[in-house]
Formats: C-alpha cells, sequence, structure tokens
C-alpha cells in the first residue's frame, strides 16, 4: 500500500501564510508576521523533508501520484488538481522549500527596519505556494499556474518598493518580457492538447515516447520543443529575452536570491528537463537549447565582467550559470543541468545574501567602486562569501567545481556535445572566474572606497539605495545572527553540496529520465558507454577536461588578484586601450537600448500614432462627438418649432393630418 | 331620399369652416366654437354613414362625442375663465407660457 503522503499540503501551507499576513498582517506585530511567515514555510519544508525520508528509507513508489480533484473536464480531455512526485521533483522540491525557507530566516532580519514587512512575507509566501505548484503540477496545465503565479509574485516583490520609479518599471518590463516566453509555452500546451489530446506529464510522455526521433526533418515534436524552450528562455532569462533579469535587481535583496537566482529563474531549466522525452526526439530543439545555453553563457559572462554594481555583476552571473544549465539540458545531460541547478541555488543564493549582507552593513551603498576591505569589518559575512566565490568559480572540492565540470564533461562526450560548447564553457568558467573574483577583491580588500564612518550615515538616506533607509548604527558593522545562520548553512551547502558527485546524482534521476529514451538514444547511451570506456581507456582525457577546467579558474583567480589587488591602476588602462570595445561591454553591448529602438519605440509610437491618436481619437472619439454634436445642430434648429405659440401648434397638426389624409388618397388610387 | 355624398360634403365643409376658425382666429372662445364645429362636422359624417349602412354604431358613437364635447366644454370654459384671470387677456398669441 502506498502511503498517502498529502503532497497538497505543501503547496497550500505557504499560501495559509500568505492570506494570513495578507490580510491580517496589518494589524499583526513585527514578530507575528516572522513567526507566521517562517512557520508556514517551514511547515512546507519539514513535509518535504519527510516525503524525502519516505521516498528514501520505505521505498515509496515512484512517480508518486496523488490526485485530489477533477478540474477540467471536456470529453476526452481531463485536467486534474494532481500532484506528481518523482526523483526529479523530489530534488526541486527540496531546494526550494530548503533554500526558500532559509531566505526566508535571512529577510526576516534584512527587512525588519522596512515598512510593509507583513505586505513582503505574504508575498514571499505566495511565491513559495506558486513555485511548489510549479514543481508538484502533475499535468503542464497546473505547471503552467505555478509558472504565471510566480511571475506575478516576481512582479510584486520587484516592485516591492513601488514608490521608487524604477522599481515599478522592472517589475513591469520583468512581467512583460516573461509575457513574450509565456505566449510560445501556451502555444506549446494548445499543441500538447490538439496533438495528443491531454496535458497529463504521463499520458503525454505515453505518446510522445511511441513516436519516432525527428533526426532529420524538423515535425511536431520539434516545434512543441521550440515553443517550450522559448517559455523556458523568457522564464530563466536567456537570449533573447534575458533583459528583465538584471533590472530585477531593483527588488529587495533576499528577493534577488530566492527568485531571482535560486528557484524561479531556474523554473525553465525543470520545465525542459521535465519534457525530456519532448526533447528527446526533437534533436534540432536540443541543439537550439544547447546554442542558446552557451550563448547565454558567455555573452553575460562578458557584460558580467564590466558592471560595478555588485548585484547586477550577480545577476549577469546568474544568467550565465543558466547557460551553462541550458547548455547541459541541450546535449540531452539533463541530470547534469539539474546537478548545477541545486548547487547553483546554494551558492547563488548565498552570494546575494552575503551581497545583501555588505550592502546592509555599509548602509546601502551597492557600487563595488566604494567598498573595499570590508575583510576586517564583516568577518562572517567575508569568509561565507569566499566560500560561495570559490564555488561559483569552480574551485575543487567546492559544489560549484562539481556541477560545472560534470556539465563541461557532458558537454565534451555527449553524442548530442561538441568540443564548440566545451570550448566557450571553458572560457566562459574563466571569465566567470575572474569577474567573481574582481567582485571579491574589490569588495573586500585594499582601502574603503566609500565614505568614511563618520558621516557616513549620510549614505542612507540616498533615494533608491537597496538596503534598510533609517537605522541609525555608526559605521561599517556585521549583520544580525538572524541573517548570518542561513548564511553559514549555505556556505556548507556550498562546500559540501556537491560531494554526492555527479555519477551518484545522475543514477538517481536516471529512472526520471532514462526510461522513456527512444530507442536511437538507448544505441547511443551504449555507443556513449564504450565511448567513455574508450575515454577511460585513454585515461588522461577526462582528467584533461577537469584539469582545464580548473585552469580556467585559477587564471580568473591570478587575474582578478592582478588586475584588482596588485595593480589597481591597471583596469583604467586596460579600459582605455579597449577603447569603443569596453564602453560597449560597460553598457551591456546596448541591448536594451537596441531593444527600446526595435520594440519598445515602435510600440510605444505605434501605440501613440496608430492605435491612440488616428485610432482612438480620430475614429471613435470623433465618431461619437459628430454624432453628438450633429444632434444638437438638428435639435437646435427644431427648438423653434416649439414656439409655445397655440395656433403654430394646430397650424402643423392640421398640416400633418393633410399630408397624411393626402398619403392615403395617394396610396388609395395607385 | 338625399344622397350619402351631400352630407358629406356639408360635413367635409363644416369640419373646413372649424379648422379655418382654429387657425386664424385669436379669441379663445371663438377657438372653442371652432372646435365645435369640427366636431359636429365628423358627427354629422357618422349619422350620414350609420343611415346609409343602416348601422346603428356610428348614432351612438355620436353620442359620445356629444357627450364629450359637453364635458370638454365645461373643463374648457373654465380653463378659459383662469386664463383671463390671470392674463387678463383671451388672445392666444399672448398666452404662450408653453414655450420653454
Amino acid at each position: 500500500m502506498t502511503p498517502k503522503l498529502h503532497l497538497w499540503l505543501i503547496p497550500v501551507l505557504p499560501l495559509i501564510g500568505a492570506a494570513l499576513n495578507g490580510l491580517f498582517g496589518r494589524r499583526f506585530s513585527r514578530q507575528t508576521v516572522a513567526a507566521v511567515a517562517l512557520a508556514f514555510c517551514g511547515a512546507a519544508f519539514v513535509l518535504g523533508l519527510w516525503a524525502a525520508a519516505l521516498f528514501s528509507f520505505s521505498s515509496l513508489p515512484v512517480p508518486h501520484l496523488e490526485s485530489l480533484a477533477t478540474w477540467i473536464r471536456a470529453g476526452s480531455f481531463q485536467v486534474d488538481f494532481a500532484f506528481y512526485l518523482d526523483q526529479l521533483s523530489l530534488v526541486m522540491l527540496l531546494v526550494v522549500t530548503g533554500v526558500g525557507f532559509l531566505i526566508h530566516i535571512y529577510s526576516v532580519g534584512y527587512m525588519w527596519q522596512e515598512g510593509g514587512f507583513y505586505r513582503f512575507f505574504s508575498y514571499l509566501n505566495l511565491f513559495m505556494f506558486f513555485m511548489l505548484t510549479l514543481v508538484l503540477a502533475n499535468n503542464y496545465l497546473m505547471m503552467f499556474i505555478g509558472w504565471e503565479g510566480v511571475g506575478l509574485a516576481s512582479y510584486l516583490l520587484i516592485g516591492f518598493w513601488f514608490t521608487k520609479d524604477s522599481a515599478a518599471s522592472a517589475g513591469k518590463k520583468a512581467f512583460i518580457v516573461n509575457r513574450v516566453g509565456d505566449f510560445g509555452f501556451l502555444i506549446a500546451l494548445l499543441l500538447l492538447i490538439k496533438h495528443f489530446g491531454s496535458l497529463n506529464f504521463e499520458q503525454v510522455f505515453q505518446s510522445a515516447s511511441k513516436m519516432p526521433a525527428e533526426a532529420a526533418e524538423a515535425g511536431l515534436l520539434t516545434a512543441i520543443g521550440l515553443l517550450l524552450m522559448l517559455g523556458a528562455a523568457g522564464k530563466s532569462a536567456q537570449i533573447p529575452l534575458y533583459v528583465w533579469l538584471p533590472d530585477a535587481m531593483e527588488g529587495p535583496t533576499p528577493v534577488s536570491a530566492l527568485i531571482h537566482a535560486a528557484t524561479m529563474v531556474t523554473a525553465g531549466v525543470y520545465m525542459v528537463a521535465r519534457s525530456h522525452v519532448i526533447f528527446d526526439r526533437a534533436p534540432m530543439a536540443l541543439m537550439v537549447v544547447a546554442i542558446i545555453g552557451t550563448l547565454t553563457a558567455l555573452f553575460a559572462a562578458t557584460i558580467g565582467v564590466a558592471q560595478t554594481d555588485i548585484k547586477k555583476v550577480l545577476a549577469y552571473s546568474t544568467i550565465s550559470q543558466l547557460g551553462y544549465m541550458f547548455m547541459a539540458c541541450g546535449v540531452a545531460a539533463y541530470s547534469a543541468g539539474i546537478f548545477h541547478l541545486m548547487t547553483h541555488a546554494f551558492f547563488k543564493g548565498l552570494l546575494f545574501l552575503a551581497a545583501g549582507s555588505v550592502i546592509h552593513a555599509i548602509g546601502g551603498e551597492q557600487d563595488v567602486r566604494r567598498m573595499g576591505g570590508l575583510k576586517e569589518h564583516i568577518p562572517w559575512t567575508f569568509w561565507t562569501m569566499t566560500m560561495a566565490t570559490f564555488a561559483i568559480a569552480g574551485f575543487p572540492p567546492f559544489a560549484g567545481f562539481v556541477s560545472k565540470d560534470a556539465i563541461l564533461c557532458r558537454v565534451y562526450s555527449s553524442p548530442y556535445g561538441s568540443s564548440v560548447y566545451w570550448a566557450i564553457g571553458v572560457f566562459t568558467a574563466l571569465l566567470t572566474s575572474f569577474y567573481m573574483f574582481r567582485l571579491w577583491f574589490l569588495t573586500f580588500f585594499g582601502q574603503y572606497r566609500g565614505e568614511r564612518s563618520g558621516d557616513h550615515g549620510g549614505a542612507h538616506a540616498q533615494p533608491g539605495a537597496d538596503a534598510p533607509p533609517e537605522h541609525g548604527h555608526g559605521g561599517i558593522h556585521e549583520s544580525p545572527k538572524v541573517m548570518l545562520i542561513p548564511l553559514v548553512i549555505l556556505a556548507v551547502l556550498s562546500v559540501a553540496g556537491g560531494w554526492v558527485g555527479s555519477a551518484r546524482f545522475e543514477k538517481f534521476l536516471s529512472p526520471v529520465f532514462h526510461a522513456r529514451a527512444p530507442a536511437s538514444n538507448a544505441e547511443q547511451a551504449a555507443a556513449r558507454e564504450t565511448r567513455a570506456r574508450e575515454h577511460k581507456e585513454e585515461g588522461a582525457s577526462e582528467a584533461l577536461l577537469t584539469g582545464v577546467s580548473i585552469g580556467a579558474a585559477a587564471l580568473g583567480l591570478y587575474l582578478a588578484w592582478l588586475l584588482y589587488h596588485r595593480r589597481p591602476q591597471l583596469p583604467q588602462q586596460i579600459a582605455h586601450a579597449l577603447g569603443g570595445f569596453y564602453y560597449a561591454v560597460a553598457n551591456k553591448y546596448y541591448v536594451d537600448e537596441l531593444y527600446a529602438i526595435l520594440f519598445a519605440k515602435p510600440l510605444v509610437d505605434g501605440s501613440t500614432r496608430i492605435l491612440w491618436q488616428s485610432i482612438d481619437q480620430d475614429v471613435i472619439d470623433a465618431t461619437l462627438d459628430n454624432s453628438a454634436d450633429g444632434a444638437r445642430h438638428v435639435s437646435d434648429s427644431l427648438r423653434h418649432m416649439q414656439s409655445g405659440n397655440l395656433r403654430s401648434y394646430a397650424g402643423w397638426i392640421a398640416f400633418g393630418a393633410a399630408a397624411v389624409i393626402a398619403y392615403m388618397i395617394w396610396m388609395g388610387t395607385r | 331620399m338625399v344622397p350619402l355624398s351631400y352630407y358629406l360634403a356639408l360635413s367635409g365643409i363644416l369640419f373646413a369652416c372649424g379648422v379655418t376658425g382654429f387657425l386664424i382666429k385669436r379669441n379663445i372662445i371663438t377657438i372653442f366654437m371652432s372646435i365645435e364645429l369640427m366636431l359636429n362636422g365628423v358627427n354629422l359624417s357618422f349619422v350620414a354613414f350609420a343611415a346609409h349602412w343602416h348601422a346603428l354604431s356610428g348614432q351612438i358613437f355620436v353620442f359620445f362625442v356629444m357627450v364629450v364635447a359637453a364635458a370638454e366644454a365645461g373643463v374648457g370654459l373654465a380653463i378659459i375663465i383662469a386664463v383671463y384671470r390671470t392674463r387678463e387677456t383671451l388672445n392666444v398669441d399672448r398666452v404662450n407660457l408653453l414655450k420653454l
């Protein structure tokens, strides 16, 4: 007998928390708000752990399916409120609830001085609800609800400081750019309904697995795959829809950590991995995924090199790391992608929280050029951030090394892979290491370049600074314990999270990814086995790949040390020497400006000139105005008939009667 | 026996006299009398038709018209007296308060 897990409780608990805080939070004290938010989020985490424990120790049969109710039934098409737990969703569940819970704890400290405390936690719990719905959904439609819901929560939280114009427009930008991706996702869903008559994962994959791989010609599965990838590119900030993520840093830092680094933006990766049955049979779609991932990884990393805002650097690094995950998915190494997703959630969540702690410490300053020398002042933040930096740069034995190495290895050896992806991946790893250590050196080493602590209170009043605006403290100070504990836990995970090993992780996920592998893939897998064996025989090959990526990371560290610690005047000279190219990079390749010219401006102009001025004003308004004017003019002239003169009325009556009679006579004589 | 058309011609003449009087006279009482003239013109055509077709309904209708005319005369004269009391004139061209 399968035990009843009550999976529905996992998403619903945070929803209750969100409702409580959202409806009554205004009357709660801050302690109560924090307690409610933490309790419901923590309960979801505990339930997730329980599910994991049942799965590990009492051999819960997976996939585990729990259906709650029928939602839509139209002919043979049916959608249920049902939850689905397999190895993949279990990993996502634990990452989302675990990291989410830690970030909830951190937020209590970070947001304590802020107005709208209850609102913040209500949104945060709402986000957890939607994210868990997305992860645990049994069909594409529920996944889509979660998908849209996290977008909503993201919008609300980016615009949390909605009185600030830049935050409000950043929220709108995120929402609108995501619409483009969601459009693709929605069409993919409609195609699925049309051709498979179902949105249920089991049924869709069952039908899809009977279809042959579309090797040469692009067909239905390729179309679905590409549309799903469009959706994923929107949510996970890939080229060409990545532009919203850097702007999303307008939100509070815990939000950047939770939504825009650890969980929501990885939803696209999860969706692609979940739809692997479709992608496996559409090599062209896979290739597009891999190319987009590779290009995004490289592109975002180069932009990250020249950013000066601590959160923007991390944002571009998130985009770049997501590119790695898509690169892995694109060569059908889904488990490597999910593995990187997990470790990335640890170290990038930690990086953002630590960055938040730094910003908190120096009173709202986000520009790394005005930091420096913070190592002694905030040792806990420094050490935890160091762990995360080493992890993301890919130094062994940190988590990031293991997962990134797994991706690079698979990109090289997979039948879909190629050495070009690998080379770009390694170069990106070099850039990643460089810009992360640049950030690290600029923040923690050298001299403090901000205002001295004496007049440091002035920095607080800076409008738009992402930090508690008014809390009196003297000088640079370490964050409170409630913020440091999550940092420490995440630091431990950033170090040890990868020790599970990519091979074991892959084996854990293999029931998900290999159960319905297409026949040709099975052959390829066999071929891969032999190839891997050859590799082993060659021995050096895999070790060489690993060595090269470590070398790239070390080179990045060395360059960053050279440029930003040893000779701080050098970067200026290099920037001068590079001239135009440097400015292009510093200005994010003018992509925002390009989009503004290509899409935003024509839209605004078109709406203004055609829709507003031509259609609305000249056609709709004009019709209405003119007909009203006409009625008034006609009435104006007709008004004179109402003279009040009895005899004129009588005359009209007589005239009318005469006219009627004349008409009748005329009709009668015809 | 007088043919029907004679009656109808007389009825039409009476009605036309009434209309003309109504339109050209200014005194309310004259106008009132013109109305009576029109009513009686119509009455005449009713009874003529009734006699011609040997149908009683026309005769009965005439009684109704007479009753209404009598009632109207009562109410109308009362209104005329009220108008004269307030306006001190019976010239309809100067009783034009219906105008906005």
